[in-house]
């Protein structure tokens, strides 16, 4: 059985080229960054260009950019240690209610410290709005946190004019891009962020790795504490071949981004259009203006059935995808993101993200487009609730 | 996560339907908690056995496959029988569930309990001896 994978939101396997480059710095240079003799300083070398070659892709200096275990670390480091370095300038917090778990829960944690948080409204189609953001900032505002792309439903959210509003307020701005760094064209100066996240494994790099970017003078307390690596901000050895793998990734990302896009979108826009022509009442989450969703991104609820039992048939036919449901999470709650969209809360147990890569076909799409009509009719069928449910919906409509 | 009993189990589904010409109907669950059972069972009055029972589950696959071998467990079953099924004979007899997922087998047990009451309602003439229509086939 050929075996699809549509969860590239999830993860993405290390390329070969990146992999390749990872590979001298486990056993031959193994060096400590910091130590002093030759084989410290073959991998601090090794480092330094990682460095140069991701500050030069996001557009900022080296010392902007921060090494970190991944992206909930670099969201942790930039809105606690942000938050908890300026709280005699004020309390309040402003980010939004799509934000990954890495952002949610600690603004979450942080309201604990004593922190208020704003946790702003999104529209049906997961954007913030800008009016609303700038309605939400008040004289205790210190930091904002809103994510460029949304991990679920792949809206790109509005960050260019959402900084600039917060420039222009004196709030510190911080933008989880986890989802779009080697996806979407990032410049940091464009877009005139102060600090932003990102995660190797999410564009063909190691996991295990991520980046905190942050603006010189923008101060943060120190996130790990123990040695002075990161400028005394992250204690820690440095993960030479992650490092490494990491800045190749994003390289090689950004070499390929147009083709690989071009063709990204293509097969997800077949697989959108096939699945709205041969299943019905199902909604399609998200953003419709394919330009304002990641090429890869696409998502659905299913009326009257549940996203695990979905997700299974499919892995079971060798196709992986993502669910939004309460039960593959263990919470009983399901996707907060579906929720904040206005999705109705049993349709969105109902709901899975196929998010497509660079190397998935037309072919692929076709047959996970079949084999998903089969399992919606065959799981309707056996649904206490289908009926009653489209019903429902009608009548409030 | 799942074992390979279950995923086998949630492979095969027994029992899945409806019985129209049933004397004992449950539902339970919540779709906003995103499960619901729903079983239906024809009992011989005279032996009280559980002649056919069926059931369609809105669920995950723990859902589905806890609903699937409940059925089955209680198949040919007397009344008194079905009513000591527990969730955990459901459990065990699938080789385990993960711990996230052992609420789903309890839905399964309740399910047939519901069943039953209403079996034994029905009999008492407390509730109405009409059938619940499928509400699509």
């Amino acid at each position: 059985m050929e075996r699809i994978y549509l969860d590239h939101g999830a993860t993405t396997g290390v390329a070969k080229e990146v992999l390749e480059k990872m590979m001298p710095y486990f056993s031959e240079v193994f060096g400590n960054g910091s130590s002093q003799h030759f084989f410290g300083r073959e991998a601090l070398e090794a480092i330094d260009n990682a460095r140069e070659s991701i500050a030069k892709n996001l557009n900022c200096r080296s010392t902007e950019i921060y090494f970190v275990s991944g992206g909930s670390e670099a969201d942790n480091m930039a809105i606690k240690g942000y938050a908890l370095a300026h709280k005699d300038k004020g309390n309040h917090i402003i980010t939004s209610k799509i934000e990954h778990p890495a952002v949610l829960e600690t603004c979450r944690k942080l309201e604990k410290y004593g922190f208020e948080v704003t946790y702003l409204d999104v529209d049906k189609e997961g954007f913030v709005s800008p009016k609303d953001f700038e309605a939400a900032i008040k004289d205790t505002t210190i930091l904002a946190s809103i994510m460029m792309v949304n991990n679920e439903i792949g809206a790109i959210e509005p960050i260019k004019e959402l900084a600039a509003i917060a420039k222009a307020h004196g709030v510190v701005f911080h933008t989880d891009a986890v989802q779009a760094v080697g996806n979407i064209p990032v410049d940091v100066k464009d877009l005139g962020v102060d600090m932003l996240s990102l995660s190797a494994h999410k564009f063909y790099g190691p996991k295990g790795v991520g980046v905190l970017y942050k603006k010189n003078g923008v101060k943060i307390q120190r996130f790990l504490d123990g040695g002075e690596q990161e400028r005394n901000l992250r204690a820690s050895t440095l993960n030479t071949p992650g490092i490494v793998g990491c800045a190749a990734a994003l390289d090689l990302a950004i070499a390929h981004m147009e083709e690989n896009n071009k063709k990204t979108q293509e097969v997800r826009d077949y697989f959108v259009k096939r699945v709205q022509e041969l299943i019905p009442n199902i909604y399609y989450n998200g953003p419709k203006d394919p330009s304002k969703r990641i090429p890869g991104n696409s998502d659905f609820s299913f009326i009257g059935i549940e996203g695990e039992g979905i997700l299974f048939h499919l892995d079971l036919h060798g196709i992986a995808v993502s669910s939004g449901s309460a039960c593959s999470s263990g919470s009983l709650d399901p996707s907060h993101v579906l929720l904040a969209i206005g999705i109705p809360m049993a349709v969105a147990h109902g709901s899975i993200r196929f998010s497509f890569g660079k190397e998935n076909t037309i072919e692929q799409a076709e047959y996970t487009v079949k084999v998903l009509e089969q399992t919606v009719k065959q799981l309707r069928a056996m649904s206490p609730i289908y009926e009653e449910l489209l019903e429902e919906l009608k009548k409030n409509v | 996560m799942y074992n390979e009993e279950v995923i086998n189990e949630f492979q095969n589904l027994q029992n899945v339907g409806f019985i129209e010409n049933h004397n004992a109907y449950g539902k339970i669950g919540n779709a906003a908690c995103g499960d619901i059972m729903e079983m239906t069972m024809y009992i011989n009055p005279e032996t009280e056995i559980i002649e056919q029972v069926a059931f369609r589950t809105f669920g995950c696959a723990a859902a589905q496959a806890t609903s699937s071998r409940a059925t089955t467990l209680v198949k040919g079953k007397t009344v008194q029988e079905a009513l000591e099924l527990t969730n955990k004979a459901v459990v065990d007899s699938l080789g385990g569930l993960p711990a996230q997922k052992i609420h789903c087998s309890v839905l399964a047990e309740e399910a047939i309990k519901a069943c039953i009451e209403n079996y034994l309602d029905r009999k008492a003439g407390k509730v109405s001896n009409e059938n619940e229509k499928p509400k699509m086939v």
